[in-house]
């Protein structure tokens, strides 16, 4: 009986680290009451559980992941509208100029709101950070408005608006809920 | 990885199969550790298939990232050229370049271009609309980020935050200019910089005190290497340069670090001292906990050793972090201002907090009891944060300072942006101070603070035209010939009939300006007011207006309010309706007075009670096309309005140079915040 003791004992205590994954459900259950918080939730859940980052994380932690989601995504649409334009004779002015329109909010949000809003996180005045945050989200919409008919970037607009209205409602929660 | 053994379900009875003849010592030991063996196996098992469970959870949603990486691609055939790989941090820039070899510009440099001007502006702007949104007699930075001012004495100083590299909020340092009218400016250098690891990540808010010799000291908020906010003091290098150009930070700074129990990042603002009955200086620091803003209290003999007060000054639950906290007494019989240590039994204490969670300035009257550093408000239920706003537009980080030289306290607020901050780097700038405004207490209600323009804006007037007794029938608009109307300071007063506000029928549904539906939507007493920056067609437009609410029991209630929805046809800008209640006494007429300035509009209702601010970016409604308009849009009153407009010369806030005098005004004055 004391051996199977001593067996059971010595399995609790090897199982331990397997089950590590499920003893940090704590933190899945902070993500999941941020994200409820947030007008989309499902991108956020996603944008944040796709970041290993966020497993131990704190709010503030997901505010800057969020952040950083949010620069990558500008980036690539960004990145995007450079192809596009290269395309160059072949194609017609409207459009040219609605992607050289979107090209300079994409900078802005690149240049100006992110690193605006990390200097915002770092140093505690978080208002500015929301600003940014939803300054992003309207440079997103206005380029999407440019273009009289069909939109070739509508998706990434999409994302890169609702990543920022997600960052802004983090932000939101750290100001008006946590001392951190 | 499943094992079955046939020893498992054996193993969870009572080992009963022990009993069984064994030939050899060892066979038990082969048990145990087969048994062992099993259990680890089943349960690393079962964390496999949780662990699985759970990530197959995130990889639902998979789906989106999938279609977001995807590239979509124009569906003509097309030549790709040289430029495949064009790098991350190249890319942006040659937006609005013809295509050609990528430039290698940093990201860093990039974002100094704020001021340079981009081929192509975002729609619907473009450099005429931008550049007459700079306005003519309101204090801004030749270029580049502001936000508050902070500012002393003699030739009214003004020490303001300001980023030196662009457009957005960011790398604050202190800006500094001088006025001997708080109209007309001199830009000078700037007075510190983060050059120390006690301010290196912001030198932020802070406040003058002047001593009883004249000598001035400075505590600031800095934010230093590690982003903890502490407070360092701070005096002139010269205190007999009439300009302070130069400033020396204290040796042993910082002097005050967040107290136990005070979170890092919320300890920021000191204000001005006051001058206890002791002989001390106390000075009081916004801070919150949890969500119960707070004001923590200091007397000090030095400005170099603390000790901090049991208590508050004042805490009130649920508003949050409280910045720029200030604290000021107001005469309750004289129309003058008061030095900030002055007190007494006809004297009220002002307590003002700006909040961080919505970004609005708030204050309250009340008693200070110095015995123990505290402040209760007259009225618990618009104590400080949760009742009257200074203003109720675009109004923020607001101080008052006290003018000895015109006995009067003196208020300024930061007045930030409604557009995007693509707009913002284009055009090179972003905020503005409001024009400086004498605060007085309004012994009529006894519960507003008086707020209007000091009188030095008057010399900016040209030319003006008066109009009488214009009738506004119900639902009419009448035009008023003044020329261009981008600066323009007006007065008007509006009468309305008597018998009208008597028989109107009252409404159950309870009226707010940001609810009402704004100046199109007809009331049976309002709206009602002018229109400013309207073009002819009134395509755009911006109505000022009261509008008179009857309730149910046949009460009378007026609110004052602007509505921006019209105000442009551009997308990109706010266009909320701001507005409140303004206290209006039995025999008074209704009365207003807006000053416009290009993109900024600050309006006064009934001598200054109730105030707003507000930022409008037309696309149409700009120089020589802005008009200005009488409407009135109730439905069961006429209104006779007698208006007053004066086109407004532009003020010279530009850099110092040798060829302007030097005087030297022996003018004191303590400073307001700075944020």
């Amino acid at each position: 009986m004391k051996n199977l003791i001593v067996i059971i004992f010595a399995f609790l205590v090897c199982q331990a680290n397997a089950f590590r994954p499920i003893l940090l459900l704590g933190n899945q259950n902070l993500i999941e009451r941020t994200c409820k918080q947030t007008p989309f939730y499902d991108l956020c859940i996603w944008s944040l559980k796709s970041n290993p980052e966020s497993r131990d994380a704190s709010v503030k932690k997901l505010a800057q992941i969020m952040v950083d989601s949010l620069k990558t995504k500008a980036t690539e649409t960004l990145d995007l509208i450079d192809e596009l334009l290269q395309d160059g004779l072949a194609l017609d002015p409207e459009m040219q100029k609605a992607l050289t329109s979107c090209a300079e909010r994409y900078n802005v949000i690149i240049r100006g709101d992110v690193p605006e809003i990390n200097e915002a996180l770092k140093t505690g005045d978080y208002k500015f950070a929301v600003k940014g945050a939803n300054d992003a989200a309207i440079e997103a919409n206005s380029c999407e408005i440019e273009f009289p008919t069909k939109s070739p970037l509508t998706d990434m607009n999409k994302v890169v608006h609702d990543v920022s209205v997600v960052a802004a409602s983090i932000v939101k929660i750290i100001q008006t809920k946590f001392s951190f | 990885m499943v094992d079955t053994k046939p020893l498992l379900p054996a193993s969870n009875s009572d080992g009963s199969y022990l009993t069984g003849s064994r030939v050899n010592s060892l066979k038990p030991i082969k048990v145990y550790l087969t048994i062992f063996c099993g259990l680890l196996a089943v349960g690393l098992f079962a964390a496999l298939l949780i662990g699985n469970y759970w990530s197959e959870n995130a990889r639902i949603h998979g789906s989106l990232a999938s279609s977001t990486s995807k590239r979509t691609h124009p569906l003509r055939p097309v030549s790709r050229g040289p430029a495949q790989g064009v790098s991350e941090k190249t890319s942006g820039i040659w937006a609005g370049v013809s295509r050609g070899p990528a430039q290698g510009v940093s990201e860093k440099t990039n974002r100094f271009r704020a001021g340079v001007p981009w081929n192509i502006l975002p729609e619907p702007w473009n450099s005429t609309m931008l550049e007459w949104q700079r306005t003519a007699f309101h204090f801004q930075p030749e270029k580049n980020w502001m936000n508050g001012p902070l500012f002393y004495n003699g030739w009214y100083h003004f020490f303001y935050q300001y980023n030196p590299n662009g457009a957005v909020w960011g790398d604050i340092v202190w800006g500094h200019a001088v006025s001997k009218d708080l109209i007309n400016w001199f830009h000078l250098p700037l007075a510190m910089v983060a050059d120390q690891w006690y301010d290196k990540n912001g030198v932020w808010t802070g406040s003058a005190t002047i001593l009883p010799d004249g000598k001035i000291v400075m505590l600031y908020t800095g934010s230093t290497t590690e982003a903890v906010q502490v407070q360092n003091l701070a005096f002139p290098a010269n205190h007999s340069d009439p300009f302070l150009i130069d400033w020396v930070k204290y040796h042993g700074n910082p002097v005050l670090v967040p107290p136990p129990g005070i979170y890092k990042k919320d300890f920021r603002d000191p204000t001005t001292a006051w001058l206890t009955s002791e002989g001390k200086w106390r000075i009081t620091i916004g801070s919150k906990r949890d969500k119960t803003g707070i004001s923590l209290v200091y007397d000090t003999k030095d400005f170099i050793n603390y000790e901090m007060l049991e208590g508050e000054l004042r805490a009130v639950s649920g508003t949050g972090m409280w910045e720029c906290v200030d604290f000021f007494p107001v005469s309750k019989t004289e129309e003058k201002g008061l030095d900030t240590s002055i007190n007494g039994p006809e004297v009220k204490h002002v307590v003002k907090v700006s909040l961080d969670d919505d970004r609005h300035d708030y204050y309250a009257l009340g008693t200070y009891h110095e015995k123990n550093g505290s402040w209760i408000p007259d009225l618990p239920e618009i104590d400080v944060g949760i009742g009257i706003r200074y203003d109720y537009g675009i109004f923020y980080a607001s101080k008052t300072f006290y003018d000895q030289n015109k006995n009067r306290r003196v208020l300024w607020g930061w007045i930030g942006e409604g557009d995007s901050e693509a707009a913002d780097m284009e055009k090179g700038w972003a905020s503005l101070q409001s024009i400086p405004r004498t605060v007085l207490f309004d012994n009529k209600t006894g519960t507003n603070l008086l707020q209007w323009p000091v009188e030095e804006i008057e010399s900016l007037r040209l030319n003006g035209t008066e109009f009488e007794k214009v009738e506004v029938k119900a639902g009419s608009v009448v035009p008023l010939d003044v020329g261009p109307g981008s600066q323009l300071d007006i007065i008007a007063e509006f009468e309305i009939d008597k018998e009208a506000l008597k028989k109107a029928t009252g409404s159950n549904i309870t009226f707010s300006c940001q609810t009402g539906g704004g100046a199109a939507k007809s009331g049976a007493l309002g709206p009602f007011g002018i229109l400013v920056l309207a073009d002819e067609s009134l395509s755009e437009q911006t109505p000022v207006y009261f509008y008179i609410a009857k309730d149910s029991d046949g009460d009378l209630k007026t609110f004052f309010c602007t509505d921006l929805s019209r105000s442009s046809k551009a997308p990109d800008v706010d266009k909320q309706i701001f507005g409140s209640y303004v206290p209006v006494l039995k025999d008074e007429n209704l009365s207003l007075r807006v000053l416009v300035d290009h993109s900024i509009v600050e309006s006064f209702a009934q001598g200054g009670r109730t105030v707003i601010t507000s930022r409008i970016y037309p696309t149409e409604a700009i120089n020589g096309a802005s008009r200005v308009f009488l409407f009135n849009n109730a439905t069961e009153t006429r209104v006779t309005a007698s208006v007053k407009i004066w086109q407004m010369d532009s003020a010279f806030i530009r850099p110092y140079s040798d060829d302007d005098d030097k005087d030297d005004d022996d003018r004191k004055s303590s400073a307001p915040c700075l944020l």
